[in-house]
């Protein structure tokens, strides 16, 4: 489970700490105590940032370093592309062998597979990705809700 | 490195004969480590002979209690309330009608909140009185108080924690009042151990006309337990972590106020008479069972209760003790442990919770699982603790009467081990 990539990105997270954003969220794992208060902000259709601050095991803190790596810079489209193929390998039970497809679009995050496998651990990984999914569908809908307002 | 203790290995208590009675101990994980199990709050293990009663009593006897002439009704209710003796027996009732069987801790004490809030004067919890807990209480033991006070506009009081995870008893006369209803506490702390001085609180409680319920769920299954001696109105704990099976708990409750408070859940057999506009009902315990009760896991807790008893109560608690000293002077040899709750093994139990640096503990926690040593890591249902003392979660090692000085040895190992893969 605990791959070279996965304790590099634990003991020297990227992009770490809380800058300006769009929106913010604070997503936490009940079940061990793991927290996350992540913003996104988005120009135009690019992720611009993510930024995040939080506490927990190195699986939740070196996969929001992992998402901060892949994602930003990336266009929207595409960051989802990797969001939702990073949720498929973690829902995968162990049972998914990430093919050449995968890792070309999951890079990094591709070392979070034997995760899979611990269904405790899985919410642990996932945290930060259901946090910068919630976050982005907030940025788009003030940004949605703003454009409403000024076009009346 | 601490010598390991001479008593451990004296004929007085043979610790490996009774590891043979738990099939479980035997074995491995992860390609050949052999299980250390240490997450004994949690659960523990199950003993061969109570495994054998569940057996025995689905191959042989398996019927529903309470009703029906024919020979399985009657050996199955026989078995049913054959461990309402042995249990009544296991706490030192007065009465063996004073035993309710429920289906854990968290029910019987549900139940016990229930009951105040349904029930006439005296008991009745309402908006001009107060409810009395503690900050170090398992959430079971929490969240039935809050739901009770917030139903009933009570107000909810709590002692607070002093920094060596012992209560904070300095403001006991201003805690519990007048107003007081009722005080509910553990006497052993699920996620520090705490063993808590169960008289000062009882007596200030007994002073204002407090009724006094005790969660003795970590207290139940390694020493023993006498709810006369206690003082208390209501006892409740649970039977899978005392070799039991899980979906079977107790509540003991004092007779008279059996008596007098409300029935809470009803249905089948807490009945004596049902028409259409109004029920009369039977007399405690069975007041308070509503529906088929757990009747293989009443059976299977009085098996653990025969099991635990043949051993003697005295002697586990006394080996316990000892493992309990040996693991605390150990863990802290370990480079940046901090255990949270008492450092040393007086007064407290074989929970110990403890942090190992910056690790989390949820990676401590599986390093460890690789090495086959299982642990609980996690706020323990316990989060006030974990706020009180700053820490998102700990890691807890627990023991009971089949722990080994050898585990001991093995858990610091592995929290080595942890130390140099993250350090």
């Amino acid at each position: 489970m605990y791959q070279d990539v996965i304790l590099d990105h634990y003991k020297n997270p990227h992009g770490r700490g809380l800058r300006d954003g769009d929106a913010e969220v604070h997503h936490v794992n009940p079940t061990c105590g793991d927290e996350i208060t992540l913003r996104v902000r988005l120009a135009g259709d690019t992720v611009e940032d993510v930024s995040y601050e939080g506490q927990g095991c190195s699986i939740s803190q070196a996969s929001a370093s992992v998402l901060n790596e892949l994602l930003v810079g990336k266009e929207l489209a595409e960051a989802r592309k990797v969001q939702e193929t990073f949720l498929e390998l973690m829902q995968s039970r162990g049972q998914l062998e990430p093919d050449d497809a995968m890792e070309e679009v999951l890079e990094d995050a591709v070392a979070f597979a034997g995760v899979s496998k611990y269904p405790a651990r899985v919410k642990c990984a996932l945290l930060s990705w259901m946090a910068w999914k919630d976050a982005t569908a907030q940025a788009l809908d003030d940004k949605a809700a703003k454009s409403a307002r000024e076009t009346v | 490195m601490t010598q390991q203790p001479g008593l451990l290995t004296a004929s007085s208590y043979d610790v490996e004969a009774i590891r043979k009675d738990f099939p479980l101990l035997d074995r491995t994980v992860h390609d050949g480590a052999k299980i250390v199990y240490l997450d004994n709050a949690a659960t523990s293990q199950k003993p061969r002979q109570v495994l054998d009663a569940l057996n025995a009593y689905y191959e042989r006897h398996n019927a529903n209690v309470h009703r029906g002439v024919h020979v399985l009704a009657e050996e199955a209710t026989a078995l049913y309330e054959g461990a309402r003796d042995k249990v009544a027996e296991f706490v030192n009732a007065p009465s063996r009608d004073e035993v309710i069987f429920t289906k854990n801790a968290s029910e019987s004490l549900n139940l016990v909140a229930n009951m105040l809030g349904w029930a006439d004067e005296p008991y009745r919890v309402d908006s001009d009185t107060e409810i009395v807990i503690t900050e170090m209480e398992h959430h079971s033991n929490i969240v039935p108080w809050q739901l009770l006070a917030q139903r009933t506009g009570a107000k909810l009081k709590w002692f607070g924690l002093t920094d060596d995870g012992r209560l904070d008893l300095s403001e006991i006369d201003r805690v519990i009042t007048e107003k007081t209803k009722v005080v509910s506490f553990t006497l052993v702390s699920n996620i520090m151990g705490t063993v808590n001085p169960v008289e000062k609180i009882i007596r200030r409680a007994q002073d204002v006309g407090a009724l006094v319920c005790i969660d003795a769920s970590q207290a139940a299954p390694h020493m023993p337990l006498d709810v006369q001696a206690l003082q208390a109105d209501f006892v409740a704990f649970t039977g899978h972590k005392m070799c039991g099976p899980t979906g079977i708990g107790v509540l003991w409750g004092r007779q008279e106020l059996l008596e007098d408070l409300p029935p809470f859940l009803g249905g089948g057999e807490m009945i004596e008479t049902v028409s259409m506009h109004s029920s009369t009902y039977a007399p405690a315990p069975h007041k308070f069972e509503a529906g088929t009760p757990p009747i293989a896991q009443a059976v299977g807790l009085g098996a653990a209760v025969d099991y635990l008893t043949s051993i003697g109560m005295d002697r586990i608690a006394e080996y316990e003790h000892t493992i309990t000293d040996y693991a605390v002077r150990r863990l802290r040899e370990v480079p940046d442990l901090r255990i949270i709750g008492p450092v040393t093994a007086e007064d407290r139990g074989a929970a110990i919770s403890f942090t190992l640096g910056d690790i989390h503990p949820h990676d401590v926690g599986q390093v460890l699982d690789e090495q086959g040593i299982a642990v609980r890591v996690g706020h323990h249902c316990a989060r006030p603790v974990c706020l009180r003392y700053g820490i998102p979660a700990t890691t807890r090692a627990s023991f009971y009467l089949y722990s080994t000085p050898a585990e001991v040895d093995a858990l610091v190992d592995g929290l080595e081990h942890v130390r140099n893969f993250f350090g």
